[in-house]
């Protein structure tokens, strides 16, 4: 039985509708999960109406394609840590845009044996090319530097913005050659300086910009897809591929307000490095007039507090220490004392990173507050635990008008009685500039893996009768 | 006859409309879930498939083109499996307090 090319089309609206309510879904995490069973059934109701429909004529190829990525895709999805989520989803990233260039070229060949190319039509391919070229290998880079492959610190040579607009000079010009004349070698050329841009594009961004980079990349991949939808002429493409190109334009947008910067500055700007290793950290804070505390100290404000905040941040990730807090959070609930978690929009490696990584330790999301939400409650609050984050809370961001950072918003943990930090070291945050909330009154440092420090807190707290 | 409109300027229609529906919903998604977001977005890009799909289907290109088909319907499929599940996990794990 083939469905007929109106039945299809009906059957790519519905799944059209059902593709923008799985991401209204995503609202409310009450109804988020509903909205991710939306998505799966709009993807089923697609693949199953072009499957049936008259242009697909061999199933060969595609059951062990489908089979073998469904295979893969399961076993990676269930393996995965939570922490690796930005590896895994640069990774899928860069497998849309893989892709995408292969559907391009591949509708190239099929029309050009069916005698069907025009200029409007090889200037689509182009796009898709093009744009899922960019998406890969940019998308590579950035797994590579996620995954430690590569180093994370910006790489930046001279001359590298003249290369840049060169190569997409060059790019856009053997597409326009590739529209007019069909040339294979046109084509081939495009595909590699593509290829090649989505490089020297990504490579210069540094690791603490990773929150944004993801979301372009996010980004990229639909516009990808869109580009796809206009070669075939197929507008379910279209629809989910400019869906997905707004929201990662939009998530973009939100994590550079949230570091005060522009997207051109974060794309060219290749902003702070990977400073120096960890010098005997009390050392370095003595001389620097800082204060640095026992765990037992901690132990003690808090389990008199009445609010204590949790602030955590990419080093939380790394330690693994979300299961720790959680504990923590449970032993001074346990005592009257409430506890709250203030995220930041860009603390970690991408949007949203330490919302799943404490929701994988079974925190409720509604102790989980934004930073506008938590940013009140500080003067009344008694004590701050900052978990591996820094520039997030660095009172420079607000007075030093000379800092980098100077007008990105924060969390103003300052503000409470008591701050502490955990730290393995006095090297600053990613911005490399140096944390003002070190040397404030209120504040001291507590030095080790967080992790460790967490649990001998809990252990204080569980053996502890003060 | 009139004289009908060009299926290209349809597609722009259709390509603009959608960029705002997609502006004023993914506004609308709690700044928690933005890793799901991603991930989700991630799985629905994978639509990619449905052109994978036509050019692995079709066998009139010749055997070259059906292998670098076969490609794509591999990647896509990967992004549309690994993608939703990896997001029903995550999903699943946000819990309010009992």
């Amino acid at each position: 039985m083939t469905l007929s090319v109106n039945l299809q089309a009906v059957a790519y609206l519905v799944s059209a509708v059902l593709f923008i309510l799985a991401l209204k879904g995503l609202t409310h995490p009450a109804s988020a999960r509903r909205g991710n069973l939306y998505g799966m059934l709009g993807m089923l109701i697609a693949v199953v109406a072009t499957l049936m429909g008259d242009q697909v004529q061999s199933y060969g190829f595609i059951i062990v394609g489908m089979t073998l990525g469904a295979v893969i895709g399961v076993i990676v999805a269930l393996r995965i840590q939570m922490t690796a989520m930005p590896q895994l989803v640069a990774a899928l990233h860069s497998f849309v845009g893989m892709a995408a260039v292969l559907v391009a070229i591949g509708t190239f060949l099929t029309k050009r044996s069916a005698g069907e190319l025009n200029a409007l039509l090889m200037g689509e391919i182009s796009a898709g090319v093009v744009i899922g070229a960019i998406t890969f290998t940019g998308s590579v880079i950035a797994f590579g530097k996620l995954q430690g492959l590569l180093s994370g610190s910006p790489v930046k040579f001279k001359g590298q913005h003249v290369l840049n607009a060169l190569l997409g000079i060059a790019t856009l010009a053997l597409a326009v050659h590739f529209a007019m004349t069909g040339s294979l070698i046109s084509l081939t050329l495009m595909t590699l300086l593509a290829f090649t841009l989505g490089v020297t594009l990504i490579i210069p961004i540094g690791g603490a910009d990773m929150p944004v980079i993801i979301s372009m990349l996010n980004s990229y991949s639909g516009w990808a897809a869109a580009a796809t939808g206009f070669t075939l002429h197929n507008n379910l493409l279209i629809i989910v591929g400019a869906l997905v190109g707004c929201s990662g334009a939009i998530l973009s947008y939100i994590m550079c307000k949230a570091m005060n910067r522009s997207i051109l500055n974060v794309v060219f700007g290749g902003f702070g490095s990977d400073s120096g290793g960890a010098d005997s950290a009390g050392a370095v804070a003595a001389e620097k007039g800082v204060k640095s505390a026992a765990v037992e100290d901690a132990v003690y404000w808090m389990e008199d507090a009445n609010r204590v905040i949790i602030i955590p941040g990419y080093g939380m990730a790394v330690a693994q220490a979300q299961h720790a807090l959680k504990e923590l959070m449970e032993l001074l609930e346990a005592r009257g004392v409430e506890v709250k978690f203030g995220i930041h929009p860009v603390a970690g490696r991408m949007p949203g990173h330490m919302n799943v990584l404490l929701a994988e330790a079974d925190i409720p999301y509604d102790r989980v507050l934004e930073m506008d939400e938590i940013n009140p409650d500080f003067p009344s609050t008694d004590v701050v635990l900052v978990v591996g984050a820094n520039d997030v809370v660095n009172p420079a961001a607000k007075e030093d008008k000379t800092s980098p950072i100077y007008g990105m918003p924060i969390l103003e943990a300052g503000r409470a009685r008591q701050v502490y930090f955990l730290k393995r070291s006095m090297r600053p945050g990613y911005s490399g500039v140096d944390n003002l909330l070190f040397y404030q009154e209120n504040t001291s440092l507590v030095f080790g893996d967080a992790k460790d420090t967490i649990e001998g807190m809990n252990s204080a707290l569980k053996g502890g009768g003060h | 006859m009139p004289e009908a409109l060009d299926p290209s300027l349809v597609a722009l229609y259709v390509f603009v409309l959608a960029c705002f529906i997609g502006y004023w919903v993914v506004w609308g998604v709690t700044p928690s879930l933005h890793t799901p977001l991603v991930a989700l977005t991630n799985a629905i890009s994978g639509i990619v498939l449905v052109g994978a799909l036509l050019v692995a289907g079709n066998p009139e290109a010749g055997l070259f083109t059906q292998i670098i088909g076969f490609i794509a319907v591999l990647l896509a499929s990967i992004n549309v499996f690994g993608g939703f599940l990896v997001t029903h996990r995550m999903l699943s794990m946000f819990k309010k307090k009992k």
